[in-house]
């Protein structure tokens, strides 16, 4: 069954990109997204009936050479089984989306297939994610981490006609690239230490790991660290992490859909379930993860400041998605995979419906992307706005504090927060609430600007403000009967904005339940007391035992009374431990293989700090969004001159920010340019100067003369000279070899 | 007898060819259809090679020996690593004959000149003895000399000299370092010469104390030949310049083919009949493939012409050959024969891709494209393609060699592999910002409005290459399989005579045990 959910994309790929032209367009973009929803029915099963340790299944043999040892197979645990349903669901929907959102598109023109091409890559794109979690060794997840890559390469560059996506979709490659570099580095670090990059095996190995040192670079490591900061970085470039986040806003030239899918639901969460899926490694490894737990927070930080100002729809979303995903890095970067992936998994759906309805709204207003152009857009897409008031409820994280009741967002976001506390690491916990507060505000800032308020479209100097382009007819048959209406009705001047077809607005409506329940129902198994979480991941039963008996009763203890106490307590656990004692707290980690996850004693106490936090702690998100929510209203709804007149006085912070605190222009003249002045350079002056001179100088001083001699001889001839000089080596050879042999 | 007959069918065509009389239409298509039939026929003549082998055994099989002139021996056989290049070339040159098959000027020499650099390339690949091997590996230049000589581009007399002198002069230090192996083991013959010993006493010259003797200085003398025609920094220069005067069917020989002799020089002599050598010269060798590495891609991403910058993008793949050969381990020598084929497919795509528009515009300069995804989908779909195994996607052919040497290394000495995996992110600048620039975007240049797209011959030439890129990609066993047990045989003795001579062999160490 696991092999029909991995390849049933594949086969939907091939036939939107070589099957189209026998089946027609609309048959094989139907087909792929047909396809797609068997590859989620059967994920849901799978995700239902999924037990007991991970299964293998190999498929075919890949490379080989000595140890080394790889395999196309298939790995099917907890982990793989909550990835297949986010990326399998998200994807269906997002087809069945595409049917309609790309049933018209001005960038391309009349007659121009390009819609079998985006159910193609699209579908390409889910196998490769599959490839990728159901990965059994490294090497494997690789591919899919490659194939991904390629995927969002094509996706971003769809447009391929615009300059602006086609610099975007470079960025985007190249950027992961420099992640994947320490990725590849990570991987041969293993394979040297291990000798095999199968998952299990390193898993093994990860107790020798912690007391190994390696030299790389000159410089001594332990081997746990060396290889757990390598695939961190690997995961910062995918996941767009602070210092290799650019890429991503940029993506936003892709069209909307790919958004919804790649850059907000799968693709960029691939760094979370990486961490995830080597946690064997990274809870040997204290000071990567609290390296992780940083750069995590700082991201949040970062990613929500900068959401504040943006102006475009789709940057909003990414730069929030950005945000989340530094959410997801605190959590798993302190030990709390259940948390990292719980939020992985609601985040999924809310940020995807987020995207969606942007699309919708997009849609709806012709393909204009700026929220100052927006306004008043309630009454005309009532459905979108309610959509996108339940993600922005289930983004923000509204719920009844101190309770299990509420949105997604409130339910995964608030268990990683609490975590964050219990980390005892006070950056990474204010930085997380403080973003909460600027989630909250940038969110009901887009909602605001986008549904309330005078319209701001279809004013005054129509045509230059609203809609420069022109409007080619257009061509093609529809896919969707429904499309037509008054988005078509390009001939009057106003475009009144339109609400979606259905086959947009239902897959808002499934999201839409997951944004609101995935929260409740899976609170307790993905981030509930330690037997849920046991039995949920198949993590071996003794942890909990052990951990105590580990850590310390008086620590234990003191968690379940002050609860102020264990904060500093476990934060001083981890870094200041040192790789001996890690290696003997984990002890256990060998015994407690074999589940999807991997805790420690210092990571199941922390799981129990969270849970054991004290009432502000918990509270402290659900304020930290009021007062977001409530500096929203105020700004944009009661008093919508202030946002300006802010802006006016602070000029230089504005700036700041919605410049993204410069990162591209320093990038561009940090890296970006030197790299060229520096090719350039040893273009002439080192090939050309130095090389050929020098060599030139010796031994091609001659060839001026060859040169005018051959010019004499025309070439016809040089022909049967060369036939002669051939006969007159043999001659020379055999001379010297008899001689020589002489000797 | 096999061999000979895969060696001299080639020639046998272009003495056919030779008799061939006149210049009209139809004697230039007879000479077409005669020179594509014998290549495609020695293709299918190299498939009985490969179905006799045994790859099991690593020692030389279909071997052939007979006496020749003036006492000399005449012996072919291949082994795991020869019997894949003999098929890698004689798969490219039906390609390569069907992409010549506009050429105007002087056809026929044309294909008799490919023809017998067909025999030639395949004779240095499968020649056992050391006189043979010198032959071929010499001769093959002077067919290569007049391609680009006769049928190069403007500056072709420049290029062509450049090309055979650089490539002349390393080989004479090379034929030196023959006469004196002859003169210590008193044989020409490869196999007797992989067992013999050569001595590893240092010794004092000029002052200057020679640690491992005679063997780093036979070492240097073939690394002289082989550097150059690999090519290695700092002796590249002669390949970017080559490559852009070159007509494009000398091009992919050149690139795919002739390149290789370079890589295989290294496993078939230096390796293994110097360990010693390679040991002492071995982290020199490494950081010269790590520099060029890096350096070829800078300086790839600066360059205004197609062909230049692809040659600039080879040197740098080549980088990744030599550093797993002297890595000298199972991943590293698999992962260099891996990346001779696995450049050879698409370093042949990519300059029969800028030929396509080369033929059609009569322009290399960058500058001069844009937007041809608008008239040509085919086009720019299969550039698309081998723009990705260049860059070393998985799942191309071009990941797998990267990969294995680039992780082979990483055990003989850390840091030149991290060096050289920045190339993993160089490669991607370069190659994407090509195809940006000649595929994508909007089509400015009026020129191109009537550009055609690829015609079926066009994309007849690329599916071979197409599938095997793939094929090698998904399934790379088809490759390792075959030439696995040749390196580990032949790599035991290496390691034995490495340990023997020094102790330190490993640059990083793992040591066990509590830290501090």
């Amino acid at each position: 069954m696991t092999s029909i959910i991995l390849f049933a994309p594949l086969i939907g790929a091939l036939v939107c990109g070589f099957g189209w032209r026998f089946l027609g367009e609309a048959a094989a973009c139907w087909a792929a997204t047909a396809l797609l929803f068997l590859a989620a029915f059967l994920s849901w099963v799978v995700f239902f009936t999924v037990d007991g340790p991970a299964q293998h299944i190999e498929i075919m043999r890949w490379i080989q050479s000595g140890t080394l040892d790889s395999y196309w197979s298939i790995r099917l645990d907890r982990l793989t089984a909550i990835m297949l349903v986010v990326i399998n669901t998200v994807s269906a929907l997002v087809h069945l989306y595409s049917v309609g959102y790309m049933a018209h598109d001005e960038n391309f023109h009349d007659g121009e297939s390009y819609r079998p091409r985006f159910f193609a890559y699209l579908s390409l794109f889910t196998f490769a994610m599959l490839t990728l979690v159901t990965a059994d060794n490294l090497l494997q997840l690789f591919f899919g981490w490659e194939g991904v890559g390629l995927a969002s390469y094509l996706l971003i560059g769809f447009y391929f006609r615009k300059p602006s996506a086609n610099a975007a979709q470079i960025k985007a490659f190249v950027v992961n690239r420099v992640g994947d570099f320490a990725f590849l580095l990570g991987i041969f670090a293993l394979y040297f230490l291990v000798d095999s990059i199968q998952l299990d095996n390193v898993f093994e190995a990860t107790p020798e790991l912690a007391t190994t040192q390696i030299t790389f670079a000159w410089t001594t490591f332990n081997a746990a660290e060396l290889v757990a900061f390598l695939l961190f970085f690997g995961a910062m470039g995918k996941s767009a992490q602070l210092f290799l986040h650019t890429w991503l806003p940029d993506a936003m030239e892709g069209p909307t859909p790919v958004s919804a899918l790649i850059h907000a639901a799968t693709m960029v969460t691939a760094g979370v379930f990486l961490l995830c899926r080597m946690s064997p490694v990274f809870e040997v490894a204290p000071y990567a993860q609290n390296f992780i737990i940083y750069v995590g927070a700082a991201t949040a930080f970062f990613a929500a400041t900068v959401g504040l100002v943006q102006n475009d729809i789709k940057r909003v979303i990414a730069y929030s998605t950005c945000s989340q995903l530094g959410y997801m890095f605190v959590a798993a970067g302190a030990g709390v995979y259940g948390a990292a992936m719980f939020h992985l998994f609601t985040h999924a759906f809310f940020k995807a419906m987020l995207f969606l309805g942007a699309g919708s709204v997009i849609h709806a207003t012709h393909h204009e992307q700026d929220m100052r152009k927006y306004g008043g857009l309630r009454p005309y897409i009532p459905y979108t706005f309610w959509a996108m008031v339940i993600g922005t409820l289930a983004i923000t994280g509204v719920g009844i504090p101190l309770t299990y009741i509420g949105f997604a967002g409130f339910l995964s976001k608030d268990a990683i927060i609490e975590t964050a506390w219990a980390t005892g690491n006070g950056f990474a916990f204010w930085a997380l609430v403080i973003a909460a507060a600027f989630t909250a505000f940038y969110s009901w800032r887009l909602i605001f600007l986008t549904f309330f308020g005078a319209p701001r479209w279809g004013h005054g100097d129509h045509g230059a403000d609203y809609h420069a382009h022109a409007h080619p007819v257009h061509g093609g048959a529809p896919l969707v009967g429904t499309e037509h209406g008054p988005f078509d009705d390009h001939k009057a001047d106003h475009h009144v904005p339109h609400e979606s077809p259905m086959v947009m607005v239902a897959p808002l409506g499934v999201l839409a339940l997951g944004a609101v329940f995935a929260g409740m129902i899976w609170h307790n198994s993905f981030f509930g007391d330690h037997e849920r979480m046991v039995a949920f991941f198949d993590m071996p039963e003794h942890g909990s035992e052990s951990s105590e008996a580990r850590a310390g009763d008086a620590e234990s203890e003191a968690i379940a009374e002050t609860g102020d106490a264990p904060a500093e307590a476990a934060a001083e656990a981890a870094p200041e431990e040192d790789h001996a004692a890690a290696a003997e707290g984990s002890e256990g980690l060998g015994a407690e293989l074999g589940g999807a996850i991997a805790m420690n004693a210092a990571s199941t106490e922390r799981l129990e700090a969270a849970h054991a936090s004290p009432i502000w702690v918990k509270l402290s998100p659900f304020l930290a969004m009021l007062i977001g929510t409530s500096l929203a209203y105020v700004m944009y709804i009661r008093r919508p001159e202030l946002p300006a007149r802010i802006a006016a006085t602070n000029q230089l912070l504005y700036n700041f920010l919605l410049n993204k605190w410069y990162f591209d222009e320093i990038y561009d003249a940090v890296f970006v340019r030197p790299a060229g002045w520096l090719g350039r350079f040893l273009w002439k002056r080192g090939d050309g100067t130095v090389i050929d001179g020098a060599i030139d100088g010796v031994a091609m001083g001659v060839v001026p003369t060859f040169t005018r001699a051959v010019n004499k001889v025309q070439s016809g001839y040089v022909f049967h000279y060369a036939f002669a000089m051939v006969i007159g080596i043999a001659l020379i050879l055999t001379w010297f070899t008899i001689t020589g042999g002489a000797e | 007898m096999l061999l000979s007959l895969v060696t001299f069918l080639p020639t046998l065509g272009a003495l056919a060819l030779l008799l061939l009389r006149g210049d009209d239409e139809a004697a230039r298509r007879n000479i077409k259809w005669i020179a594509f039939a014998t290549t495609s026929i020695t293709f299918v003549a190299s498939l009985f090679i490969l179905a006799r082998f045994d790859a099991a055994n690593p020692d030389f099989q279909l071997v052939e020996q007979r006496a020749w002139l003036l006492g000399l021996q005449y012996k072919l056989g291949v082994d795991g690593i020869s019997i894949l290049f003999v098929l890698l070339t004689t798969f490219l040159m039906p390609l390569v004959i069907a992409s010549a098959w506009d050429v105007e000027v002087r056809l026929k020499e044309y294909m008799v000149a490919f023809l017998l650099l067909e025999t030639l390339m395949i004779g240095v690949f499968v020649a056992l003895d050391l006189v043979l091997f010198y032959l071929f590996f010499e001769g093959s230049l002077i067919p290569m000399f007049l391609i680009i000589g006769i049928w190069g581009g403007a500056n072709r007399i420049y290029a062509a000299f450049k090309f055979f002198l650089y490539t002349f002069l390393g080989s004479v230090f090379m034929l030196v370092a023959m006469v004196v192996m002859f003169g210590q083991a008193g044989t020409t013959d490869i196999a007797a010469l992989l067992d013999f010993n050569f001595s590893t006493e240092s010794f004092r010259i000029l002052n200057i104390t020679v640690v491992g003797g005679l063997q780093t200085m036979l070492f240097l003398a073939f690394f002289a030949s082989f550097a150059v025609k690999m090519p290695m920094w700092p002796v590249h220069t002669w390949l970017p310049d080559a490559h852009v005067q070159a007509p494009t069917a000398g091009s992919v020989v050149l690139a795919a083919i002739l390149l290789k002799m370079g890589g295989y020089g290294f496993l078939r002599f230096s390796l293994p009949m110097f360990p010693v050598g390679s040991e002492v010269l071995g982290p020199m060798v490494l950081w010269l493939s790590a520099i060029a590495i890096v350096y070829a891609s800078l300086v790839a991403l600066v360059q205004t012409d197609m062909k230049k910058l692809v040659a600039y993008s080879s040197v740098a793949h080549m980088g990744f050959v030599t550093m797993g050969i002297f890595a000298a381990n199972q991943q590293g020598v698999d992962g260099a024969v891996f990346q001779m084929l696995s450049h050879g497919f698409i370093s042949g795509a990519l300059f029969l891709i800028v030929g396509v528009i080369y033929d059609r515009m009569h322009t290399r300069e960058i500058s001069a494209y844009g937007g041809l995804m608008n008239r040509m989908p085919v086009y720019g779909a299969i550039f698309l393609l081998f723009t990705m195994a260049n860059v070393g996607l998985p799942g191309t052919s071009g990941f797998v060699g990267e990969f294995l040497t680039l992780i082979g290394t990483f055990q003989a000495n850390t840091w030149v592999a991290a060096v050289a995996t920045t190339g993993v992110i160089l490669s991607a600048s370069y190659a994407l910002w090509l195809y940006r620039r000649v595929v994508l975007g909007q089509m400015v240049n009026d020129a191109l409005r009537g550009i055609r797209d690829m015609t079926g011959r066009e994309k007849a030439i690329f599916a071979p290459l197409v599938v095997m890129t793939i094929l090698l990609g998904v399934y790379p066993s088809l490759v390792t399989d075959i030439v696995g047990p040749t390196a580990e045989a032949m790599l035991g003795p290496v390691q034995d005579a490495q340990a023997a001579f020094g102790p330190e062999t490993q640059i990083a160490q793992v040591e066990e045990g509590a830290e501090g």
